[in-house]
């Protein structure tokens, strides 16, 4: 059988996905393939092209492996540009010679637009464009001694081409036409809060400008002189004015074009000559051209399939692609989905817009406010891919749509991967369905990678990452894969999981924990990973003091010798000050304590007093003065209950409307004790002022007129996040009943080490679970959690009021065990009064 | 000659502490004086394993203070090591090669247990 000719001209990242996609149904032995690219370099990746400034190279932007055309049978014209296409006879024409076809594919891409510009005429230096690797090399030489740049656009490549000129260390300016930033994907708020943005980062935003003149300039080697009578001088410009399909070679043999151009192509992407195909950005399907990779690639894989179809076969057809898009322009987070306009007919929109931190987000929603049909993201892209699947997938939005865009949704789990129908796209550079994925993971790959490999899931622009891998860990966990999150390499268990074997199995010491359930059974010393995370499960459950001769090996340093280590190997002293409350009697106690052993005194953030510089064998002596003096130790060293601020509530304060110390002392010497994956922070405020912050804390509470709010789950530190309004106008004991239990199954099911933050954003089914287990019980566990704690509140003892009473313990706390001489290499200077380590 | 037999040879056993004073699955420090001036030891007592006994520098040449003894002892696949209770890097009990930057390494000295006695063997 003699082999049919095809042949498709442009080598860019259609043409060149096109080749792969016949390759793959092992097209070459039907066909004679041959692909012709005008530029220098094989196809490469447009997307990245931006990353070429940052360092990359042509090579490593290069599509498919190194080598491919020379792997395989595919003949790969490079510099030949097509001048002619002569139909009447099925040839290509180039300089170089005539070359007859089959079947033609169209893949021509598209060029930048210049304006109509005096000044700025074809063949002129400043005439600068963003689309290839030669235009960055141009770009680059013109900014060799320059030193401000500006780009005529402020769309989406405009943008880049900005950030392009920042980092060839230009003064960037963008000059845009329409009124906004983005016109196409943004709104107005969206656009201003881009425009904030940008300008902060030293981009001048100059809109509404309409460039009528380019002339020589005085300072700079141009001026751009605007419709307005202003004027702006550069020395380089690059115009970002938007892109026009590369239709020379169709209009001149007649093919059907498009009003405003384009190739006109029909639902097979065949073009009004039924033997020439046309995809990718040059290609115009129901008067739309697509200027993204994605909807090129769908195309591309239909005419694939066409081209290998047998007569008879269903013909795959082209409907048309999802437009929206998530990026990072000058590093601030842009998205669009769907219909950000709301141009639905009785669409709807709910808006978020915090100009103090520029984050603007706008959902919209049908007329009936079921579905989402589009949103517009800036500043903030962390609920891009949840808004995405709602969109797409036209999932029933939840009873408040305003929650997916507010704040306190910052970092909310994704759309759990269990909701997601078979259809949903995952992946949509490659058109992966979860459909696809299951069935790679149903025919044998059991982890993310061999799930890429098979699926070509995120080997595209890489945006869809997270999400795949929480669809494959799920699925993977669903078929029973164990997903390894081993803990370390002495237990393939998860925390949790070994929480549930202490509790179910009753085990009560490490050895035999690693003995029945380590991953070498019965060998292995375990580590520094995994004894302290079984430390604080046995003291969870069990509450057996720490210093038990079982337990002490396990404990990291701090909870070993009860006391923070600092860094010369001395330890801090904190005792516990319940809810910041203390007598002038016992203030002078932490003085003279302080005063005698030559300890530094600071005030801590949980209102209480740390005392530094304690040597080992000091630690005793000061415990025995401090319980002495009706102090107890405050678990500072520990993953455990912390503190309760309180603020000084309605006992004193003129708006106080409960009494704040009260419950914070009730609070803390209730938990006091309680270890848990992580520290626990609470806090108690008297009234709506909430000066005691507890919206940052674990645990937060707030006096109202008729009782408490409950708010859960906030975090400090390195990553501040909000506490959640969890319950409201709770009565003492309800109050205690819900913290009970919620701190329970914090314990029960966190991770080693994870805050009770990241545990909520990473809880399946949010906030909303979390209230559906502790108020509503609707895992029938309250009960349970309830008597565990009780447990652990029964069973409480100081642990140094314990350590002291046992000789055995207390011969732990020497510097040498053969000398009675403190380290001498524990060296200290004065410093404001106090002494410091040397 | 192997270094172990070099060893067995040249040091001289010289008693540290007692038995008593060791603590099963973690660590003690004891002064030592040597001729060549005094040192810090970090005991470390692992009952059950092939080497009981290991006795390295107290020093945390990372974190500069003298606190090895008091970090936890774990084995990373099989091979018995102390994370600093400072900056958790791993240690080797056997050679105090540091596991993280080799280049960093506690002094390590051979130790035995004789009757209710822990004796250090020190060279010459
Ligand atoms: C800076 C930049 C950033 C981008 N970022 C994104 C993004 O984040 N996400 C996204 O989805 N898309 C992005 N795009 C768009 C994306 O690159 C295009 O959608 C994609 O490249 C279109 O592929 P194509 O093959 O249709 O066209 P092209 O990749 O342009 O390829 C067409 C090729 O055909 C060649 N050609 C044209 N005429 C002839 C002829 N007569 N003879 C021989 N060869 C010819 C051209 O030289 C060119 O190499 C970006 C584009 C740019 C420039
Ligand atoms: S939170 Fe209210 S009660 Fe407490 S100190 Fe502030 S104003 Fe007073
Ligand atoms: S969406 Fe682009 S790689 Fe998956």
């Amino acid at each position: 059988m003699n082999k049919q000719r095809l042949i498709i001209i442009g080598n860019g990242m259609v043409g060149h996905h096109l080749v792969e996609q016949l390759i793959e149904r092992h097209a070459t032995d039907r066909f004679d393939i041959r692909i012709f690219g005008e530029e220098r370099h094989p196809a490469y990746d447009r997307v990245h092209l931006s990353e070429y400034f940052a360092g990359r190279d042509a090579r490593s932007l290069a599509m498919g492996e190194v080598g491919f055309y020379d792997a395989n049978p595919v003949t790969l014209h490079l510099c030949e540009a097509v001048t002619g296409i002569d139909r009447d006879n099925g040839e290509v024409v180039t300089d170089r010679g005539r070359y007859p076809y089959d079947s033609l594919v169209l893949a021509t891409g598209s060029y930048p637009f210049v304006p109509p510009i005096a000044g700025a005429e074809a063949g002129q230096p400043n005439r600068l464009v963003y689309r290839t690797l030669d235009d960055l090399d141009t770009i680059r030489a013109a900014a060799a001694d320059a030193r401000r740049g500006v780009v005529v656009g402020g769309g989406l490549l405009g943008l880049e081409a900005a950030n392009a000129l920042k980092s060839l260390g230009l003064e960037a300016h963008v000059v845009e036409f329409a009124p906004r930033l983005m016109p196409v994907q943004l709104d107005d708020q969206g656009g201003t809060a881009l425009r904030d943005k940008i300008e902060k980062l030293g981009v001048g935003v100059h809109l509404d400008r309409a460039t009528t003149e380019i002339v020589p300039g005085e300072d700079y080697r141009y001026r751009m002189h605007f419709k307005d009578g202003e004027s702006l001088e550069t020395d380089l410009i690059v115009f970002s004015a938007g892109i026009r399909p590369q239709d020379a070679l169709a209009r001149q043999c007649k093919l059907e074009i498009g009003e405003r151009g384009g190739i006109v192509i029909d639902d097979q992407c065949r073009t009004s000559d039924p033997e020439i195909f046309a995809i990718g950005e040059c290609a115009l399907w129901s008067n739309r051209i697509f200027g993204l990779v994605a909807p090129g690639y769908t195309m591309a894989r239909n005419v694939a399939d066409a081209l290998c179809s047998e007569a008879g076969d269903e013909q795959p057809t082209f409907t048309g692609a999802d437009m929206s898009t998530k990026l990072k322009l000058l590093g601030v987070d842009v998205g669009s989905i769907g219909d950000a306009h709301g141009a639905t007919e009785g669409a709807r929109s709910y808006r978020y817009n915090d100009e103090t931190t520029g984050i603007y987000r706008r959902l919209v929603v049908s007329a009936d406010g079921k579905r989402a049909i589009g949103a517009v993201l800036v500043g903030d892209n962390a609920a891009y891919d949840t808004l995405l699947q709602y969109v797409q997938n036209g999932i029933e939005l939840p009873a408040d749509p305003a929650s997916l865009i507010l704040p306190s949704v910052e970092g909310a789990p994704t759309l759990g991967a269990d909701a997601l129908p078979e259809t949903a796209s995952i992946c949509s550079c490659h058109n992966v369905t979860k459909g696809a994925i299951c069935a790679a993971i149903d025919a044998g790959a059991t982890d993310l990678g061999a799930v890429k490999a098979e699926t070509k899931a995120s080997t595209g622009c890489g945006g869809c990452a997270a999400l795949l891998k929480s669809v494959v860990d799920s699925e993977l966990e669903a078929r029973g894969v164990e997903v390894d999150q081993s803990i370390c390499e002495h237990f393939a268990h998860t925390r949790q999981a070994l929480y549930s074997i202490v509790r179910v199995e009753g085990i009560r010491t490490f050895s035999e924990l690693i003995e029945k359930h380590g991953a070498s059974q019965g060998h292995g010393l375990g580590c520094d990973i995994c004894k302290p995370a079984v430390a604080s499960i046995l003291a969870s459950c069990f509450n057996e003091p720490i210093t038990d001769a079982a337990h002490v090996p396990l404990q990291d340093t701090n909870d070993t010798f009860m006391a923070n280590m600092q860094k010369n190997g001395t330890y801090s002293v904190v005792p516990r000050i319940p809810g910041g409350e203390i007598t002038p009697a016992k203030l002078r106690v932490l003085g003279e304590v302080g005063e005698k052993y030559g300890l530094y005194t600071k005030i801590t953030g949980g209102q209480r007093v740390d005392l530094f510089g304690a040597r080992l064998e000091q630690l005793p002596d000061i415990w025995s003065e401090l319980i002495a003096a009706g102090f107890e130790t405050g678990h500072a060293y520990g993953k455990a209950t912390r503190t309760v601020k309180s603020c000084v509530g309605s006992t004193w304060c003129r708006y106080g409307v409960q009494d704040s110390v009260g419950m914070a002392i009730h609070l803390e010497n209730r938990y006091k004790g309680l270890r848990s994956p992580h520290k626990l922070k609470f806090a108690v405020s008297g009234c709506t002022r909430e000066c005691a912050e507890a919206q940052s804390k674990d645990v937060g509470v707030i006096a109202t007129e008729h009782g408490w709010n409950l708010y859960v789950c906030g975090n400090g530190g390195m990553r501040p996040r909000h506490a959640e309004l969890f319950a409201t106008d709770l009565d003492d004991q309800t109050l205690i009943r819900y913290i009970d239990r919620f701190l329970m199954f914090y314990v029960r099911t966190a991770d080693r080490l994870q805050r009770t933050s990241v545990w909520r954003e990473n809880l399946e089914g949010g906030l909303d679970y979390l209230k559906a287990v502790v108020i509503d019980d609707s895992l029938g566990l309250a009960e349970e959690l309830e008597s565990q704690m009780r447990h652990v509140i029964d069973s409480y003892e100081c642990e140094w009021a314990n350590a002291l009473d046992d000789p055995e313990k207390l011969k732990r706390f020497r510097s040498f065990v053969n000398d009675q001489r403190p380290d001498p290499d524990i060296i200290v200077t004065e410093e404001r009064g106090q002494l410091r380590p040397a | 000659m192997s270094t172990a037999t070099a060893i067995k040879h040249d040091v001289t056993w010289q008693p540290l502490c007692h038995q008593a004073d060791l603590v099963a699955f973690s660590g003690v420090a004891a002064w030592l004086e040597t001729a060549e001036g005094p040192a810090q030891v970090a005991l470390f007592y692992v009952p059950g394993h092939e080497t009981e006994l290991f006795a390295v520098d107290n020093h945390d040449p990372l974190g500069g203070a003298n606190v090895i003894a008091r970090g936890i002892v774990g084995d990373v696949k099989g091979e018995p090591v102390v994370a600093s209770p400072l900056y958790k890097q791993h240690f080797r009990l056997c050679d105090g090669v540091c596991v993280e930057d080799p280049d960093a390494r506690l002094r390590h000295w051979p130790v035995r247990i004789a009757g209710e006695r822990v004796e250090i063997g020190l060279r010459g």
